[in-house]
């Protein structure tokens, strides 16, 4: 290593703190934004770095110029155009694009890599094929498993779980090739053992993701950004570059670290997602039973009456608030009945939204202030003395079945919405959550039902608000 | 192992150990825009990509080098235009002046909502 390239790992060094303290700013909104200029001014030294280094190494031909710079403008554009025309509802599908190419540009590095090596004398070291198998077989299966998570959550491939006869077998078949060849790779180079290890774990990604239902998503997201995270890491080993080791090294720490914290909120295990549980989907919503006597019903006139006099509102948005595209309607009625002097807060379970905290990105979004989303831990005990809870969407995570042992939903954390005075639920019918099971919330005294989508119904309850007020 | 793997795996192993502390930190409120941080963070991979130019000289390694930056220069713009697009979205409505952020003060939105809050006019939009 000669000293100029020591001097480029230096300024490698010195991005990466810019990350580590980018990511150490995010530790309030206040500061997030802050957070965000310090990490690209990282990036914008370290690709600086970069292009001097390759201007001081000056091998790169024209021809690779213009290849390089092309694919970079190119794909810039679309990442720009991606970035600003994006919906904030689709952001679960963007990331996971994101993860999809960024996995797939580390395995790319490293089968590069191992072309040039392979082709060239003094032949494939020992520890560079170690890590080259590991980057080729995460970037692969994150790249392939990451559309399809995109695709799921877009809508373009089923929410449902899709398994099919002997698929556990495939998978498994395509597990063991791709470890076996790369096994294999340790003891002999080979470009044709490489290019087998890639298919297979593309094809290991695309069966890894379908058969997990889309309620899991906000799992195999952070899962998949993990998996980006270490690939990058494993190329930056093969390359020797401490830039893309370090910030590989993050990602992966705070992917895997979501991953438990989702994981956790849903009480499942990892390995009782990716094997395939019961997660059956978004699908379950419309298709209820019979609305049971004990269910008390009330109409929009009923359920504003008693918002509008109450002194104290938490607001439980979850899943069918943000399929319905429903948060601006719920945050004009938070809006109006705040400006009445009603206390306001929104209570966010950690899995509510289709990643983590994606809920709090769509009522952001709806201008509600940051201060009033409340976490499960802080707002729980806050239900005691609220007059009104109004659960929009959400189910499962306000089941006061989880607190009893011997259900499908035993343990997990859920929001203590029974605590509360009374109870509206807004939701389109009496069906069942993605644990398939019903929601004893529903048939407690103080609870009402109000059966309408959710978007119409923050239509009707605020125009029956003003209409009362007036 | 030469010095260099150790090298390696001592920077990789304290990145790890780094990046569980400061992320530990992140409040729930803000993990979609984490997420959406750390999936920039790993646009570094372009480096990565560049570097292929330095010895690639045949079609192999044009293609891979030309897919190569395609994909990590989508992944690190977009990445960190959208990761600045949603936190531009958090906003404090301060309830008194003086208080800490003076950042969640600028728009009029903020002040809007003070202005209700305080109860010097109706805020409506």
């Amino acid at each position: 290593m000669s000293g100029f390239t020591n001097n480029i790992q230096f300024v490698y060094v010195l991005a990466a703190a810019c990350f580590v303290i980018g990511l150490h700013l995010m530790n309030s909104p206040a500061t997030a934004r802050r957070g965000n200029q310090v990490s690209t001014a990282g990036m914008v030294i370290a690709i600086a770095a970069t292009l001097i280094l390759m201007i001081h190494y000056g091998t790169v031909t024209a021809t690779g110029w213009i290849v390089l710079i092309t694919g970079a403008l190119i794909g810039s554009g679309v990442g720009l155009y991606a970035a600003r025309t994006i919906q904030m509802t689709a952001i679960p599908q963007l990331v996971s694009m994101f993860n999809s190419v960024g996995g797939g540009a580390a395995a790319l590095v490293a089968i590069y890599g191992y072309y040039y090596a392979e082709s060239h004398a003094g032949g494939v070291l020992g520890t560079t094929t170690v890590f080259t198998v590991l980057d080729v077989i995460i970037g692969s299966v994150t790249f392939s498993g990451s559309i399809i998570a995109a695709g799921k959550l877009q809508g373009l491939i089923g929410g449902q779980p899709i398994v099919f006869k002997g698929s556990r077998l495939l998978n498994l078949v395509l597990a063991v090739v791709a470890i076996g060849t790369a096994a294999y790779m340790l003891t002999t180079a080979s470009l044709l053992a490489l290019l087998i290890v890639v298919l297979a774990s593309l094809g290991f990604g695309v069966m890894m993701v379908l058969p997990i239902g889309g309620a899991d998503m906000p799992v195999v997201i952070s899962l998949l950004n993990a998996f980006t995270g270490t690939a990058v890491a494993m190329a930056g080993f093969v390359i020797g570059n401490w830039a893309l080791i370090i910030a590989g090294a993050l990602v992966g720490a705070s992917g895997g670290i979501l991953t438990k914290l989702m994981a956790d909120a849903m009480n499942r295990s990892l390995v009782n997602i990716i094997v395939g549980g019961f997660g059956t989907g978004d699908s379950a919503v419309a298709i209820g039973g019979p609305v049971d006597a004990q269910v008390r019903s009330i109409a929009a006139d009923d359920a504003a009456i008693q918002l509008a006099y109450a002194s104290k509102v938490i607001i439980v948005p979850g899943y069918g608030l943000a399929a319905a595209q429903a948060q601006h309607g719920v945050a004009e009625l938070g809006k109006l009945l705040e400006d009445r002097g009603i206390e306001v807060s929104y209570a966010i379970h950690p899995v509510a939204g289709r990643m983590p905290g994606h809920m709090n990105v769509l009522l952001a979004e709806a201008n509600v202030p940051y201060p009033e989303l409340v976490e499960m831990d802080e707002i729980n005990p806050e239900f005691a003395r609220t007059d009104v809870a109004l659960v929009i969407g959400a189910n499962d995570v306000t089941n006061p079945a989880a607190r009893r042992p011997g259900n499908e939903i035993s343990g997990m954390p859920i929001l203590d919405v029974d605590q509360a005075k009374s109870i509206i639920v807004i939701k389109r019918s009496m069906g069942h959550g993605y644990a398939g099971l019903d929601n004893e919330l529903y048939y407690n005294p103080k609870t009402s039902m109000y059966f309408a989508d959710a978007k119409k119904a923050m239509t009707e309850l605020t125009s029956a608000v003003k209409t009362l007020v007036a | 192992m030469s010095t260099a793997l150790v090298t390696d795996l001592t920077i990789f192993v304290l990145a790890l150990l780094v990046g569980i502390e400061v992320i530990g930190k992140v409040p729930a409120t803000l993990h979609t825009p984490l997420m959406s941080a750390t999936n920039s963070i790993h646009g570094i991979v372009l480096a990565g990509a560049l570097l292929i130019g330095v010895t690639a000289h045949n079609w192999v390694g044009y293609v891979l080098a030309f897919i190569a930056s395609l994909f990590a220069a989508a992944n690190v713009v977009g990445g960190y235009v959208v990761t600045g697009r949603m936190l531009k979205m958090f906003r404090k409505k301060a309830p008194q002046v003086s208080q800490e952020s003076v950042e969640s003060l600028d728009g009029h939105k903020g002040l809007k909502g003070l202005a209700g809050k305080v109860g010097i006019g109706r805020a409506q939009s």
